[in-house]
């Protein structure tokens, strides 16, 4: 076996791995792409029920009460432009706060109402997540510092 | 006065770092021998002065020192001594001190041990660590000073954040970072070949042990954070796939395939320039991952708050060493002579195989990990996604199942050239115990999703062949078992450290494949006196009780556990209250065994005296970290191979003649 043709292998192996990887990254991205949208997008862009996409903005303040099944929270966020609706049914992550920057995940349903499969939990209580500091700029109602 | 020895320490590190950045280069280059010795007492004394700088922090956190800006962040005088100390580098600018402190203490060792490295090529690996540690140091004390003073002086200091007052997240920071850090040297060395245009197996055999070094910690920092998730968060999972931790995780992967691949050269003088590229692409994952968790550029759950100037350096110095390495590459490695020849069926083809998996797997990850970032770029900050953990199961995952598949057969397979289908019909004694594992897995299990016990199989398949291969290596059962013995004695220990850490992998899969697959998770309000069935279990909730700890308040929930009504355990989850800083954080209360975890955490109450109560059971899954440990257990056993440790050889003879430096 040449050097020639040892390195053709190397060549093709890679190539081969690849493109596996290419068409396994072209399908997964059909259907993992989480697209984030703040309150103002969802009025605008009306995001059909089955999908799928995040929504942050902050947890609008005196909105948070929990149904009397003890374990589903609804609450609304804001990005002080718009507000949705949000039920979310499980334990919420420990720096969930009204006033509190917040992601989400879920879909929103027929009448309005964003259903969280995930609340996005934050580290630290200083935390903003950026695309909600974005969000609350492009309202124009940024009180932040920094970022 | 403790800041200012501190600050000035940093300064004069910087300088020194300098001087082994440039001096020692030149010198190498001119043959000018003083400027070549220079090096090591600069590495030595960068050394010194650094630690200097990091005591000086750490003694600011232990008598809490509020003057310096840095402790009143982070710290408070009510915190316990190990949390005070761990603050160090539980926050940004310290965390920076322990990334350039551990920097400093391999290029010290390299000039204390590296006796038997030629001349020149210390000083050029020195000397690129020294530029690595410039860039670092310039950064620490240009951007995030951790010895800024603050007047007055508050009397009492913010606190560290609680989810970091954790036992498995104190030591979490400094086994990544000796990882990521131990990854320099491989680049290091990595550099100083491209820039002395030889690369043989004596480079291979003293490059080998920092990379396993570096590879061992990363094991047991990447293994600390998941294990630290999976029982303080609170919410049960082990990996989210997050970038932060992909970030780890990215040189990782690469990390590993150069050691398989570092082994090829040493074994065989193949795949140079491969291994070359792999030592540059792994410690720039590892900048990178340094970057990611630091900048604030990607949404991340495990995210700090950051400060975005920061980032700005970071990219700059990203792009420095990383173009800066590889344009150096594309320059000098081309006349990097190929060595041994080879068929694609042997012993080196598996391990090409490997290295193309891995890092292919480490490409779709990247991938992942920055395409938001890319996204959000191109669409000029219009389109904001994340990609979720279904992307990295659809294309990791899938690029994985070969890699196991070959990782039992490789090691079975001579150097040079190999007969496949020869090895595959010794593998029948494996493929028949896989057979049986199955089988017995499908019998306990009952049910289970298909793909579950595939993957079950596949673990057993690693398992059993990396035994098979140690009794085929010493030719058990076919010769007397005394003669047995004296060859598996007589192996060297780096063939045991391979099959151990095979092995980790093989615990590691099967953790991962039961206990996502078997999982059961209930969710539900519970009043005192209440009970609940989990797998089989008997959870009775007793109620909630105050309870104070040294610096939170808690609510301490009581669950007695029973098991066709004999009692098994009570479990203790808690809420805890920090008031420095303010913080709830949720405590889970696990009950771990071998086949089992129970997992039972506490939500708010929901006013008519019933509390939300989350609970999980995991089969097998601390079989996950098991691996790990015996992942790095392999790779210690590797690190005490003879030689490695006394059989560095000096460089053959017909090597060119090298310079003759003054000095040693």
């Amino acid at each position: 076996m040449t050097r020639k043709r040892r390195r053709l292998v190397f060549v093709v192996g890679g190539l081969v791995a690849l493109g596996i990887a290419t068409a396994l990254v072209l399908n997964a991205f059909e259907e993992s792409l989480v697209f984030f949208y703040t309150p103002t997008d969802i009025v605008e862009r009306e995001p059909t029920p089955e999908q799928r996409f995040r929504l942050g903005g902050l947890v609008e303040e005196a909105s948070v009460e929990r149904a009397s099944d003890g374990l589903t929270t609804r609450f609304r966020i804001t990005d002080l432009s718009h507000v949705v609706a949000v039920s979310y049914t499980g334990l919420l992550p420990d720096l969930f706060r009204e006033g509190q920057g917040v992601v989400a995940e879920g879909q929103l349903t027929a009448n309005g109402v964003f259903i969280a499969s995930e609340v996005l939990a934050k580290h630290d209580e200083t935390y903003m997540p950026p695309e909600v500091a974005e969000a609350l700029k492009k309202s124009g109602q940024w009180q932040g510092t920094g970022q | 006065m403790i800041g200012e020895i501190g600050h000035y320490a940093l300064i004069l590190a910087l300088m020194l770092a300098l001087v082994q950045g440039t001096l020692p280069l030149v010198g190498a280059v001119r043959g000018i021998g003083p400027w070549i010795a220079v090096a090591r007492p600069a590495a030595v004394g960068q050394f010194v002065f650094i630690a200097l700088a990091f005591t000086m922090l750490m003694a600011g956190y232990i008598v809490s020192d509020f003057s310096i800006e840095n402790v009143a962040l982070n710290s408070h005088t009510a915190k316990p001594l190990l949390y005070k100390i761990s603050g160090v580098w539980g926050n940004h600018e310290g965390s920076l001190v322990l990334w350039v402190l551990i920097l400093a203490i391999f290029g010290a060792a390299v000039a204390l041990f590296g006796a038997n490295l030629p001349p020149t090529l210390r000083a050029r690996v020195l000397a690129v660590q020294g530029l690595v540690g410039v860039g670092f140091l310039l950064f620490t004390i240009g951007t995030s000073n951790p010895f800024a003073r603050l007047d007055p002086a508050p009397a009492q200091g913010q606190g560290l954040n609680p989810l970091l007052q954790d036992p498995g997240l104190a030591f979490h920071p400094p086994f990544l970072y000796l990882g990521y850090v131990g990854f320099s040297m491989a680049f290091a060395f990595a550099i100083a070949a491209l820039i002395e245009g030889r690369v043989d197996p004596a480079w291979a055999r003293w490059v080998r042990p920092w990379t396993l070094a570096a590879w061992c910690s990363l094991t047991i920092g990447v293994a600390l954070g998941s294990w630290w998730a999976y029982y303080e968060l609170g919410w049960g999972g082990w990996w989210f796939w997050d970038p932060v931790e992909n970030a780890s995780f990215m040189p990782w992967l690469a990390g590993t395939a150069l050691l398989h691949s570092a082994t090829v050269v040493e074994k065989r003088d193949a795949l140079k320039s491969w291994t070359i590229l792999l030592a540059i692409l792994t410690f720039s994952l590892s900048l990178l991952g340094t970057f990611l968790v630091r900048s604030g550029v990607l949404t991340s759950v495990h995210a700090f708050a950051t400060d975005p100037e920061r980032g700005v350096f970071i990219l700059a110095f990203l792009i420095v060493v990383i173009g800066g390495s590889l344009v150096l590459y594309a320059w000098r490695a081309p006349s990097l002579k190929g060595g041994g020849l080879f068929a694609p069926i042997s012993r080196e083809g598996g391990l090409i195989l490997n290295n193309l998996l891995l890092t292919t797997a480490c490409a779709t990850v990247l991938l992942g990990t920055l395409y938001p970032l890319f996204l959000d770029v191109l669409s000029g900050g219009e389109a904001k996604v994340s990609v979720g953990p279904p992307y990295f199961n659809g294309t990791f995952v899938p690029i994985m199942l070969p890699l196991v598949l070959a990782a039992a057969i490789g090691p079975l397979l001579p150097w040079k050239r190999a007969d496949l289908l020869g090895t595959l019909g010794r593998l029948q004694f494996v493929f028949g115990a896989v057979l049986i594992c199955g089988l017995v897995a499908w019998y306990i299990a009952e049910d289970g999703p298909v793909l579950a016990f595939f993957g079950l199989a596949l673990a057993a398949w690693l398992f059993v062949g990396s035994l098979f291969e140690v009794s085929e290596r010493t030719k058990l059962g076919r010769v007397a078992l005394g003669e047995s013995w004296r060859r598996a004695r007589g192996q060297p220990r780096a063939t045991y450290g391979m099959t151990v850490a095979h092995i980790g992998l093989a615990c590691t899969i099967f953790g991962v494949v039961a206990s996502t697959s078997w999982e059961s998770e209930k969710l539900q309000v519970m009043r005192p006196g209440e009970t609940m069935t989990i797998a089989g279990y008997t959870l009775r909730f007793e109620g909630m009780r105050d309870l104070r700890g040294p610096n939170y308040d808690a609510v301490r929930g009581t669950f007695e556990v029973t098991r066709d009504g004999a009692p098994i355990a009570t479990l203790f989850p808690e809420v805890r209250t920090f008031t420095d800083p303010p913080m709830q954080t949720t405590e889970a209360a696990i009950r771990p065994t071998l086949t089992a975890d129970l997992y039972a955490a506490v939500g708010d109450p929901d006013g008519t005296g019933g509390w939300a109560t989350r609970i999980y059971h995991k089969p097998f899954v601390h079989w996950i970290w098991f691996g790990a440990v015996i992942m790095t257990f392999g790779g210690l056993i590797s690190l005490t191979d003879r030689r490695l440790r006394i059989g560095v050889p000096t460089r053959r003879r017909r090597a060119r003649p090298a310079l003759k430096p003054a000095a040693a």
